[in-house]
């Protein structure tokens, strides 16, 4: 088991024939991920990497019947893409563009949200459910088949924690990476819930980021819902105030979101907590010790 | 993006939110000028600069003069903008090295009644725009915040609408404002939400908004900064940039497609991701080293891209030694590599440099670097690499 997406997760690809698109399909493939189509408007017709091209999302989901999209539309038409495949009927849209306008994200939001779809991103590294389904970004080598749920804000920090759980032996359910901008389709609440209902998830480790209060609203629901160990880390202990650290989402600004505040509440909640990025792997050790000595 | 006060006032003003008159000067000759053209007994001379805390601030070597100062005469508005202009001014804000200020703006006095607070920003846990206002005007929203956090009032709003007039009402009643300021009210608060999402604002603040003894609203300071994500499709506010204000080594990492922001410590970091790169840093400090720098070198960075990184790394002359740490998954540890050996033959390494890489293409990217005879230090993993790096700032 896993959540969101697995070996039958039928997929396409907005912006297949970008240079970006085309070389992250073929890794996906590669990976063995169900690659059933692409979309460049203009390009239907013609086919890419051996797979049929299409003008619009609509016309990809009737002839293949895909029931998820990655995204590398260029982030100035990306806020349009997402409302197509949303429009078009699939399950789950991973955006990986990077630089879409935030107050373009507000209408993006509210559509997703009444749509039930699941958004995943923007600005993010993607999904996966490891040894079944890949779609973004991420080096596909580093998953194990395993048991942690890893979700998180940042792209190459997952990366770091997916390699150091597989390195233990633990291995990953599904991975998801959020996104890193102010407004995301996906909350870390919304994954506890499906990590927490997902049998083969046996625990869950959570990546933040300075900005925003996104971890505390968490650590709440944490205290209140999960019963699984839940293992986390903060990134940004040493950054300045009021200085974009390269996400947009990455900003203490008003004083407010800085790791510390993030870091206490995920401890009041009883969350372990990683004093470095070298040790998110060993956290999610201790976390199931603690638990397991609890009873 | 930021801007400066007077040109946040202009933006404004053109959407008819209510502002002071008011005309910037470069030279004290100017400010006795504009003081004259106002005709007004009293103006306000303002040291122009992208930082807060301007009042409250005062002039490096001459700590009588603060940023912000009544005058009452053609002559004191000349001899204060003398005092200011091209002088540093040092604010809570700008370290205590100073901004220098170029331009001040001399504005009529007005007669304040009340001053209070207004501010839009994006609520991101509502995923909406929200606007605050407060009955404290003059103080810092994050001090009232933390202390009386009751007494501020949020009205969200979406984009495409905008705020309506019941929300204006609603605050109106909340703040005690006359029921004859509700007209002038809306057309300000109105003005101003327009403004935050026709020119994608991430923060549009006025504070203090001052209600006058005539019971209108007018602005009495502005601080208005952009979302960088959208100055594509805004050329007139890119216009108004003042690269003066900003750091040299940003902007020219910026212009390189980097994410690079300057510290004050003396181990450079060069790392793909956000966040990986913020806990490089983290790492650093946790070896007892200090960051000189947060730099994201992005994932479609090409070798020309990752070797101007290390161009502006390198010209740092408080950088003793480098860490590159490198996760690859669009970013190929064969770029890095390659990116590498072009750089220590161009740029050249005058300090020790610790290379740590894992990911897409990680063996061909060591095999690279292991014949290129290139003289760094190798890593495995984030502790190793940490503490070769501090180690190594420390030796030279």
């Amino acid at each position: 088991m896993s959540i969101l997406v697995n070996k039958d997760t039928r997929v396409i690809c907005q912006g297949i024939t970008g240079k970006a698109g085309q070389f992250h399909t073929k890794n996906c493939l590669d990976y063995g991920t169900r690659m059933v189509g692409g979309v460049t408007p203009g390009k239907g017709g013609t086919t890419s990497l051996g797979l049929p091209v299409f003008d619009t999302v609509a016309d990809a989901v009737k002839q293949t019947g895909a029931d998820a999209t990655m995204i590398y539309v260029r982030a100035q038409s990306a806020a349009d893409a997402i409302l197509e495949a949303v429009d078009a009927g699939v399950r789950v849209v991973v955006a990986i563009t990077e630089g879409i306008p935030v107050l373009d994200m507000v209408e993006v939001y509210r559509v997703v949200r009444q749509s039930g779809v699941t958004l995943i991103g923007p600005n993010c590294p993607g999904v996966i459910t490891a040894e079944e389904c890949k779609i973004g970004i991420m080096p596909g080598y580093i998953h194990r088949k395993g048991s942690v749920g890893v979700m998180s804000r940042s792209g190459t920090l997952t990366y770091e924690a997916v390699w150091q759980t597989s390195q233990l032996g633990l291995g990953q359910t599904t991975c998801v990476g959020l996104g890193g901008d102010p407004i995301v389709g996906t909350s870390f609440i919304d994954l506890l819930k499906q990590f927490e209902a997902d049998p083969a998830t046996e625990s869950i480790l959570m990546i933040g980021e300075i900005g925003g209060t996104a971890e505390e609203e968490a650590a709440e629901f944490v205290r209140q819902h999960v019963t699984k160990p839940v293992a986390a880390f903060i990134a940004g202990r040493t950054a300045p105030p009021g200085k974009r650290m390269g996400h947009a989402g990455a900003i203490i600004s008003g004083g407010k979101g800085t790791a510390a505040e993030k870091i206490a509440a995920l401890q009041a909640a009883g969350i372990e907590v990683a004093e470095s990025p070298a040790d998110m792997g060993t956290a999610v050790q201790r976390a199931i010790a603690k638990k397991r000595s609890r009873g | 993006m930021k801007i400066h006060e007077f040109q946040a006032k202009q933006i404004l003003r053109e959407a008819g939110v209510a502002v002071l008159r008011g005309q910037v000067a470069r030279t004290a000759e100017e400010a006795a000028q504009a003081f004259a053209s106002l005709g007004k007994p009293v103006a306000v001379v303002k040291a122009q600069i992208h930082a807060g805390g301007r009042g409250k601030g005062t002039v490096l070597g001459d700590s009588a003069q603060r940023g912000v100062q009544l005058v009452r005469s053609a002559d004191e508005a000349r001899e204060v903008a003398s005092r200011l202009l091209g002088k540093k001014l040092v604010t809570i804000q700008t370290g205590p090295e100073g901004q220098t200020v170029r331009q001040v703006l001399v504005e009529e006095g007005c007669n304040i009644a009340r001053e209070l607070y207004v501010g839009v920003v994006l609520d991101r846990s509502a995923a909406m725009p929200v606007l605050m206002v407060s009955s404290e005007g003059g103080v810092e929203i994050e001090k009232v915040a933390a202390e009386t956090p009751e007494k501020i009032l949020k009205e969200h709003f979406h984009p495409n609408v905008g705020l309506h007039s019941y929300q204006v009402r609603k605050l109106c009643a909340a703040l005690g404002l006359p029921a004859a300021s509700v007209a002038s009210a809306e057309r300000f608060l109105q003005g101003l939400c327009r403004v935050f999402y026709q020119f994608d604002c991430s923060l549009a603040e006025i504070n203090p908004l001052v209600l006058t003894a005539d019971g209108e609203l007018v602005a009495l300071d502005a601080k208005i900064t952009f979302d960088d994500n959208a100055l594509f499709r805004h050329p007139d506010v890119v216009a108004f940039r003042d690269v003066s204000e900003e750091e040299p080594s940003e902007m020219r990492a910026a212009e390189a497609g980097l994410s690079y922001v300057k510290l004050h410590g003396n181990i450079g970091c060069l790392v793909n991701g956000a966040g990986l790169a913020m806990s490089t840093m983290d790492m650093i400090k946790l070896h007892g080293g200090e960051p000189a720098n947060f730099l994201d070198v992005g994932g479609g960075a090409d070798t020309k891209q990752v070797t101007e990184a290390f161009r502006i790394l390198l010209s740092d002359p408080n950088v003793k030694a480098v860490l590159v740490n490198i996760f690859g998954g669009i970013m190929r540890c064969t770029t890095i590599a390659a990116a590498l050996i072009e750089s220590y033959k161009t740029v050249g390494f005058n300090v020790p440099l610790v290379v740590r890489l894992e990911g897409t293409e990680v063996a061909e990217g060591k095999r690279i670097l292991a014949e290129s005879g290139v003289d760094i230090l190798t890593a495995d993993g984030m502790t190793d690499a940490a503490q070769k790096v501090v180690a190594a700032a420390k030796g030279a």
